[in-house]
C-alpha cells in the first residue's frame, strides 16, 4: 500500500503532502524535513530509490523523481513494485499535470491545490493505485470541474459557523 | 495565471504564496503565516461569505497546515462545508476534512450523517466524493453506519463508483477485519466485473486477503492465471495500455498474487509456468514499466515451485538489469539476484563483477542493497572480506538506524562464520568501537562468553592464547578516548577475569587501568560497577595465589568514593571488595575461583539443604509451612479482613506483618508441597553452589527437584561455530569432565571440521586485478569451499538458533553429507544455500540410518582421530574447561544473564535422541563420512584460510 505522496520544491518547501494514514501535523512536517534531507544529499544520476526504513519505520520504501524545481516522492510498503511507483510519479507529474497545466510549474500546484488533490484521489484511493489511464483521470477531473463551475453561479454560505452550530 | 481552469484564486492568495516563497528565513515565513492565520480567523467567521471565497479560505487553511501551522480553528468550517448542496463547496469541504481530521477526531460524528446521505446521492460525483471521505474518515465504530450503503454501491452502474466502493470496503477490512469478515466474498464476486478497472481494483484487497490466508484462495489460481493471460495477450481495450504495455499495473498485482499462491505449491505453480514464461518473452524491456513487470516475474519465479526454464529466463533478465546503465535497473537486478540465489546459488557467480561495481557505486541506495545481497550470500570462505567491507561502510555512514542494522548483521555473520577466534575478537572490537552503544547488549554478553568458554579448540592452550590476545588488545584499545559503554563493560569484565591470568601483566598494571576506566567514565555507573567487580577479581586472584596485595592509591581513593556512593549497587560492590581483601587465601579461593566464569551454577530451588534444619524445628514444635496457594484456599482468597480475623483469633496478636519472611526459610519441608513452591518467588541464589554442598552435604538433589531447576539444558549457544548437545541430567564436575571426551562428541566435530573440497576455478577475464581479487574472495572463485558446521544452515540461522544448536550431530552430519555432494558435482558450485543434494536420501529407513550412523561416527572418529586431533577445532572440547565447581559469585549477580545459559553442557550424555533426530534427515551419512576420510587420505590438507587471497584486501 502507498503510505504517502509528497511534492516539495528543491528548497525543501512542501507543495503537496498527502498521507494515507493519518499523522499529526508535526509528524508530517518532520517526515517531510527528513525526506528532504535525504533527497538533497543525493548526487545526480543515481537511482530513484531510497531505503526509507529509518524515516518511515519498517517495511517502507521511497521512490522519488525530480521535475524542474520539484521533487515528487512516493512512500509505500513491500506490496508495491518500485519501478511501477516510479511510473506512477511519471503518470502524476508528467502526464496528468502536464496535460492540465501545460508546462507545470511550482505555483500551479499551490494555486490548484484542490485540483491536484482531485487528480490524486482519482489515481490513488485509500493507499491503493486505482486508475492509471491518464485519459480516464483527465475525464473525471474535467467532469468535476464542469459541475463545480455550474454550481458556482449562486453564491453565499448563509450563516457563520457558530450560528449553524447553535441551530 | 490563465491556466487555472475553474479554480479561481484571489490576488490575496497569490500574494501570500509569493511572499512565503520569497521568505528568507523560517522566522519570516512564520511571521507571514501567523499574520495570515489572524486574517483568516477574522474573515472566516464573517456572515454570508460567497461560496467561492469560502472555498478559497479553506484551501488557504489547508496550505497553512501543510506548512506546519495549526489551522484547527477552521476545522469546523470545513465540516460545515461538507453539508453544503453545492458540489464545489462540498468537495472542498470533503477534501479539507480528509486532510485535517483523523478517524478518531470529535468532529467526525458531524460528518457521518452527511456521508450517509451523500452515498445515496443521484449524482455519482457526490457519491465519489463521499467514498473518498469514507476511506479516510470512517473508523471501526462508524463502519456499521455506512456499510450498507457502500455494499449497495458495489453494484452501482458507474464503474468509477464500483471501484471506489471496493476500495472503501478494503479499507474497512484493513481497519477492522472482523466487522466485514462476512462480506469478503464480495471481492471474489467483483473479480468477475465486466469492467477491467473494477477487476483491477479488486486485486488490491484480494492480494491482502491471500497474503493473510493463502489456502482459502487456492481455487482462484486458475482464474488469476487466465486473467493474466488475457491481459498479457492484449485482450483488454487499448485504453488500458500504458507505454505500449497492456495494463501493467494489473499484471504486476496479478504476478504478486500468483507468487503468494504458488509458494511451495507445486500443483498451483505448474498452472502458472506457461503464462509467466509468455510474459518473460513478450515483455518490452526498453520501458520502465516493462522492466517493472519483468522484475515482478522474477519475484514470482523465485517464490513459486522452481522451474528450470523460468529460472533461466529470470537469470537472463537479471543479467540484463545488472548490465544496464540505469541505477534503478541495477538496483532491481541486485534485489532480484538476492531472491534468486536462494534457489539457484550458481547464478551469483557470473555476476560477480557487476556486484562489485555496485558495491563501489556512489549511489548509497544501491550500495546498501548490495550489502544486503552479500549478507545473503556470506559463507565461511568469504566472511572476512564481506564483514570487513561492511564494517568499513558502517564507519563511513552517519545514519544511526542503518548503522545499527549493519552492525547487527556484522555480528551475526561473524558469530556464524568466524574463521578464527582472533578474527572474531578483532571484528567484534571494531564493531564495538565504531557502532558503540548501538549494538545490542546481548552481543557484548556473547562476546564475554566466547572469551570465557573459548572457541572449543582442542586444547586449553588455544583458549588461553585467545584470552591473552583479547586482554592485550583491550589494554591497547583502552588508550583511546571515549569508548562506548557496552564495549567498556566487555573490556572490564575480560580484564577482571583474565587480565592477570597469563602472567604477562601484573595486578597493578591491570588494576591501574581499571581505575582509570572508572575515573574516566565516572558518570557511567554500569561501567563503574563492572570495573569494581573486575578489581575485586584481580585482588581475589592475587590473594588466592598467596601473593602480597598492594592496593594502588588511586584504587583506594576510588573505593573510598564508591563506599559513599549514592548508588547502592556500587556501594555494595565496594564493600564486597573490601570484605574480600580482608579474607585469607583459602576463603578467597572458594569465593572467587580463578577462571570459573562458565562453571555451572546449580540452582537448588527447593532449598533442600534446609530440610534437616526444618525437620529439627518441626520436631521442636514449630508450625509446618503452608504454601501460599493452600493458605489462600483456606482463607477465602486475599480477603484481608478475613485473614486478619483468622490470625487474631488463633493467636490473639497480629502476626501477619512478621510472617512474610517465613516462606523463604521454611518452604522446603514436606516433599509433597514442592510442586506448589514455584508460586513462591524464590530469591535468586546468592551463594555459590559449593557452599550449599558443604553446609548440607547429606541432601542430594532428588528427582522431584530436578524438574524445578532452572531449565538450562538446550539453552541456545550463541556461537556460530561451536554447538553443544542438550543434557538432560545434572551432574557434578568430575563426571562432566569425563563425559566431554566421549567419542560421540569428538566424532561429530571432527567430521565437521574436515569440510573441505578444492576448487580449482580461476576468476574470469582480466578486468581489474583488484576487483578480480575481491570477486574471487567474495564469490569463492579460486578458493576451496570450506564448510563449517553452521554454514549449511544459512536459511535457518539467527531466528532458529535454538534448533540449530541443540542438534549438533544433525548439523554436522548434514554438512558431512553436503560435503559428499560437491565431490560428485562440478567443484565450482557456490555453496550459498542448502545444497539440493541434501534431500536426495530422505526416503531411507530412519532406523537403518540410525544404525549406520552410530557406527559411522565410530568409524569416522577412528579414521580421523589422528589427523584431526592435531588441528581440527573440536566443538566439544570447549566444554572441557567448563568443569563445574564453585561458581564465581560476582558473575552470578553481575552477569547472571550471561553466565546462566552456559550451565549444564554435557555433550555425549544424550547422544541417542539426537542421533535419532539427525537420522530423519540427510542422506546416508556413512558414505559421506567414508568419502571424507578418503579425501583426507588422499592428502588434501585442510587449512582454515587461504592467506594470499585476503592479503591485498585486508592489508
Amino acid at each position: 500500500m502507498i503510505k504517502a505522496v509528497m511534492v516539495m520544491n528543491t528548497q525543501g518547501k512542501p507543495r503537496l503532502a498527502k498521507f494515507f494514514d493519518y499523522l499529526p501535523v508535526e509528524k508530517q512536517q518532520e517526515l517531510i524535513r527528513r525526506v528532504f534531507g535525504v533527497l538533497c544529499s543525493r548526487p545526480e544520476n543515481v537511482s530513484n530509490f531510497i531505503e526509507a526504513e529509518s524515516i518511515f519505520g519498517p517495511d517502507s520504501r521511497l521512490v522519488y523523481n525530480h521535475f524542474a524545481t520539484l521533487y515528487f516522492v512516493v512512500v509505500f510498503d513491500s506490496s508495491e513494485n518500485q519501478l511501477a511507483m516510479l511510473d506512477l510519479i511519471q503518470l502524476l507529474g508528467q502526464q496528468t499535470l502536464e496535460r492540465c497545466f501545460k508546462n507545470v510549474c511550482e505555483l500551479d500546484i499551490v494555486f490548484n491545490y484542490s485540483k491536484i488533490h482531485t487528480i490524486l484521489d482519482e489515481i490513488i484511493l485509500g493507499g491503493q493505485v486505482l486508475e492509471t489511464r491518464s485519459t480516464e483521470i483527465m475525464r473525471a477531473v474535467e467532469e468535476i470541474s464542469k459541475l463545480e463551475a455550474a454550481t458556482n453561479a449562486i453564491s453565499f454560505i448563509p450563516k457563520s459557523a457558530s450560528s449553524w452550530l447553535s441551530r | 495565471m490563465g491556466s487555472q481552469g475553474g479554480f479561481y484564486q484571489s490576488k490575496e492568495f497569490l500574494d501570500l504564496v509569493k511572499s512565503i516563497g520569497e521568505a528568507r528565513s523560517k522566522a519570516e515565513e512564520d511571521r507571514i503565516v501567523l499574520n495570515e492565520i489572524e486574517t483568516l480567523k477574522r474573515r472566516i467567521s464573517e456572515p454570508d461569505i460567497p461560496k467561492r471565497k469560502m472555498k478559497e479560505y479553506i484551501i488557504r487553511l489547508v496550505y497553512i497546515e501543510m506548512l506546519g501551522h495549526d489551522a484547527s480553528f477552521g476545522y469546523i468550517h470545513a465540516v460545515k462545508m461538507t453539508h453544503d448542496d453545492s458540489l464545489l463547496v462540498k468537495r472542498t469541504g470533503y477534501l479539507a476534512v480528509t486532510l485535517f481530521l483523523n478517524e478518531d477526531h470529535d468532529l467526525i460524528i458531524l460528518i457521518v450523517n452527511t456521508i450517509q446521505k451523500d452515498l445515496k446521492s443521484d449524482n455519482y460525483l457526490v457519491v465519489c466524493a463521499a467514498l473518498n471521505a469514507v476511506c479516510k474518515l470512517i473508523n471501526e465504530e462508524t463502519i456499521p453506519a455506512v456499510l450498507p450503503q457502500v455494499m449497495e454501491l458495489l453494484a452501482h452502474p458507474k464503474e468509477a463508483v464500483r471501484k471506489k466502493a471496493i476500495m472503501a470496503l478494503h479499507r474497512f477490512y484493513q481497519k477492522s477485519p472482523s466487522s466485514v469478515s462476512h462480506l469478503v466474498s464480495n471481492f471474489r464476486k467483483r473479480l468477475c466485473d465486466n469492467d477491467p478497472g473494477v477487476m483491477g481494483a479488486t486485486l488490491c484487497p484480494l492480494f491482502e486477503l491471500i497474503a493473510r490466508d493463502v489456502n482459502s484462495y487456492k481455487d482462484l489460481v486458475i482464474s488469476f492465471v487466465s486473467i493474466l493471460k488475457q491481459v498479457a495477450e492484449r485482450r483488454l481495450s487499448k485504453a488500458y495500455d500504458y507505454h505500449q504495455m497492456p495494463a501493467p499495473f494489473i499484471q504486476i498485482k496479478l504476478l504478486k498474487i500468483l507468487a503468494l499462491l504458488g509458494s511451495g505449491d507445486k500443483q498451483a505453480s505448474e498452472n502458472m509456468y506457461t503464462v509467466v514464461g509468455d510474459i518473460f518473452r513478450k515483455c518490452d524491456s526498453s520501458s520502465n514499466i516493462g522492466n517493472a513487470v519483468l522484475y515482478e516475474c522474477i519475484c514470482c519465479v523465485s517464490s513459486i515451485y522452481p522451474n528450470p526454464k523460468l529460472l533461466e529466463s529470470a537469470a537472463d533478465v537479471i543479467s540484463r538489469f545488472l548490465k544496464s546503465d540505469s541505477h534503478n535497473l541495477k538496483y532491481m537486478g541486485i534485489d532480484a539476484l538476492g531472491r534468486l540465489i536462494k534457489i539457484s546459488p550458481e547464478i551469483a557467480e557470473q555476476h560477480q563483477l557487476a556486484v562489485i561495481d555496485c558495491l563501489e557505486d556512489p549511489d548509497d541506495t544501491l550500495k546498501r542493497k548490495t550489502f544486503e545481497l552479500l549478507y545473503k550470500m556470506t559463507k565461511s570462505t568469504n566472511v572476512e572480506v564481506i564483514v570487513d567491507r561492511m564494517i568499513d561502510y558502517m564507519i563511513s555512514i552517519n545514519d544511526n538506524h542503518y548503522k545499527t542494522e549493519i552492525a547487527s548483521r556484522c555480528v551475526e555473520l561473524a558469530e556464524q562464520f568466524a574463521p578464527s577466534n582472533q578474527w572474531f575478537i578483532q571484528t567484534m572490537n571494531r564493531v564495538f568501537e565504531h557502532a558503540g552503544d548501538l549494538v545490542n547488549i546481548k552481543v557484548a554478553h556473547n562476546l564475554m562468553r566466547l572469551i570465557a568458554e573459548g572457541f572449543g579448540e582442542d586444547d586449553d592452550n588455544a583458549d588461553t592464547k585467545l584470552r591473552s590476545s583479547a586482554v592485550e588488545s583491550y589494554l591497547r584499545i583502552l588508550g583511546e578516548p571515549k569508548l562506548p559503554s557496552v564495549f567498556l563493560q566487555v573490556i572490564c569484565w575480560v580484564l577482571g577475569e583474565y587480565g592477570t591470568a597469563d602472567g604477562m601483566f601484573s595486578a597493578s598494571d591491570i588494576t591501574g587501568k581499571l581505575c582509570d576506566v572508572a575515573e574516566a567514565y565516572s558518570n557511567d555507573e554500569t561501567v563503574k560497577a563492572y570495573a569494581t567487580t573486575a578489581l575485586m577479581k584481580i585482588y581475589a586472584f592475587e590473594i588466592a595465589a598467596r601473593r602480597k596485595v598492594d592496593m594502588l592509591p588511586e584504587c583506594q581513593s576510588l573505593m573510598e568514593e564508591l563506599l559513599a556512593s549514592h548508588s547502592t549497587d556500587l556501594q555494595q560492590r565496594a564493600y564486597e571488595l573490601q570484605a574480600v581483601i580482608g579474607l585469607d587465601a583459602h576463603a578467597v579461593a572458594c569465593i572467587m575461583p580463578s577462571d570459573a566464569s562458565c562453571e555451572d551454577i546449580e540452582v537448588d530451588r527447593d532449598l533442600s539443604f534446609l530440610n534437616d534444619y526444618i525437620q529439627e524445628a518441626i520436631e521442636k514444635g514449630a508450625q509446618p509451612y503452608i504454601p501460599e496457594s493452600e493458605r489462600s484456599g483456606m482463607l477465602n482468597i486475599s480477603n484481608f479482613r478475613n485473614q486478619d480475623h483468622h490470625e487474631a483469633s488463633s493467636h490473639g496478636l497480629r502476626f501477619e506483618a512478621y510472617e512474610l519472611p517465613k516462606p523463604a526459610v521454611q518452604s522446603r519441608i514436606p516433599q509433597t508441597l514442592i510442586a506448589s513452591t514455584e508460586i513462591v518467588p524464590v530469591p535468586e541464589p546468592m551463594y555459590p553452589r559449593e557452599s550449599y554442598q558443604t553446609t548440607m552435604p547429606s541432601i542430594p538433589s532428588d528427582a522431584g527437584s530436578a524438574e524445578l531447576k532452572l531449565r538450562l539444558e538446550g539453552v541456545q549457544k550463541k556461537w556460530g561455530r561451536s554447538t553443544y548437545t542438550p543434557a538432560t541430567s545434572t551432574s557434578n564436575s568430575t563426571s562432566q569432565k569425563t563425559v566431554n571426551g566421549t567419542s560421540q562428541g569428538d566424532g561429530a566435530s571432527t567430521v565437521s571440521s574436515m569440510r573441505e573440497t578444492y576448487d580449482s576455478r580461476k576468476p574470469q577475464v582480466e578486468v581489474s586485478h583488484e576487483k578480480q581479487k575481491l570477486a574471487a574472495s567474495l564469490f569463492g572463485g579460486s578458493s576451496k569451499t570450506e564448510k563449517r558446521p553452521a554454514t549449511g544452515h544459512k536459511a535457518a540461522k539467527a531466528s532458529s538458533h535454538v534448533v540449530e544448536k541443540s542438534h549438533v550431530p544433525k548439523s554436522s552430519l548434514e554438512v558431512a553429507s553436503e560435503k559428499a555432494a560437491p565431490a560428485q558435482q562440478p567443484p565450482d558450485l557456490l555453496d550459498l544455500g542448502e545444497p539440493t543434494a541434501t534431500s536426495t536420501a530422505l526416503q531411507l529407513d530412519p532406523f537403518k540410518q540410525l544404525e549406520g550412523l552410530l557406527d559411522a561416527t565410530e568409524v569416522a572418529s577412528a579414521v580421523n582421530g589422528a589427523p584431526a586431533a592435531s588441528r581440527s577445532p573440536d566443538i566439544m572440547a570447549l566444554y572441557a574447561d567448563t568443569a563445574a565447581g564453585i561458581h564465581n559469585k560476582n558473575d552470578a549477580d553481575l552477569l547472571s544473564g550471561l553466565s546462566n545459559p552456559s550451565v549444564t553442557n554435557m555433550p555425549g550424555t544424550t547422544a541417542m535422541p539426537q542421533v535419532t533426530q539427525s537420522s530423519s534427515k540427510g542422506p546416508n551419512p556413512k558414505d559421506s563420512l567414508e568419502k571424507d576420510a578418503l579425501v583426507r587420505q588422499m592428502g588434501v590438507n585442510p587449512s582454515s584460510q587461504n592467506p594470499n587471497l585476503f592479503k591485498d584486501l585486508l592489508g
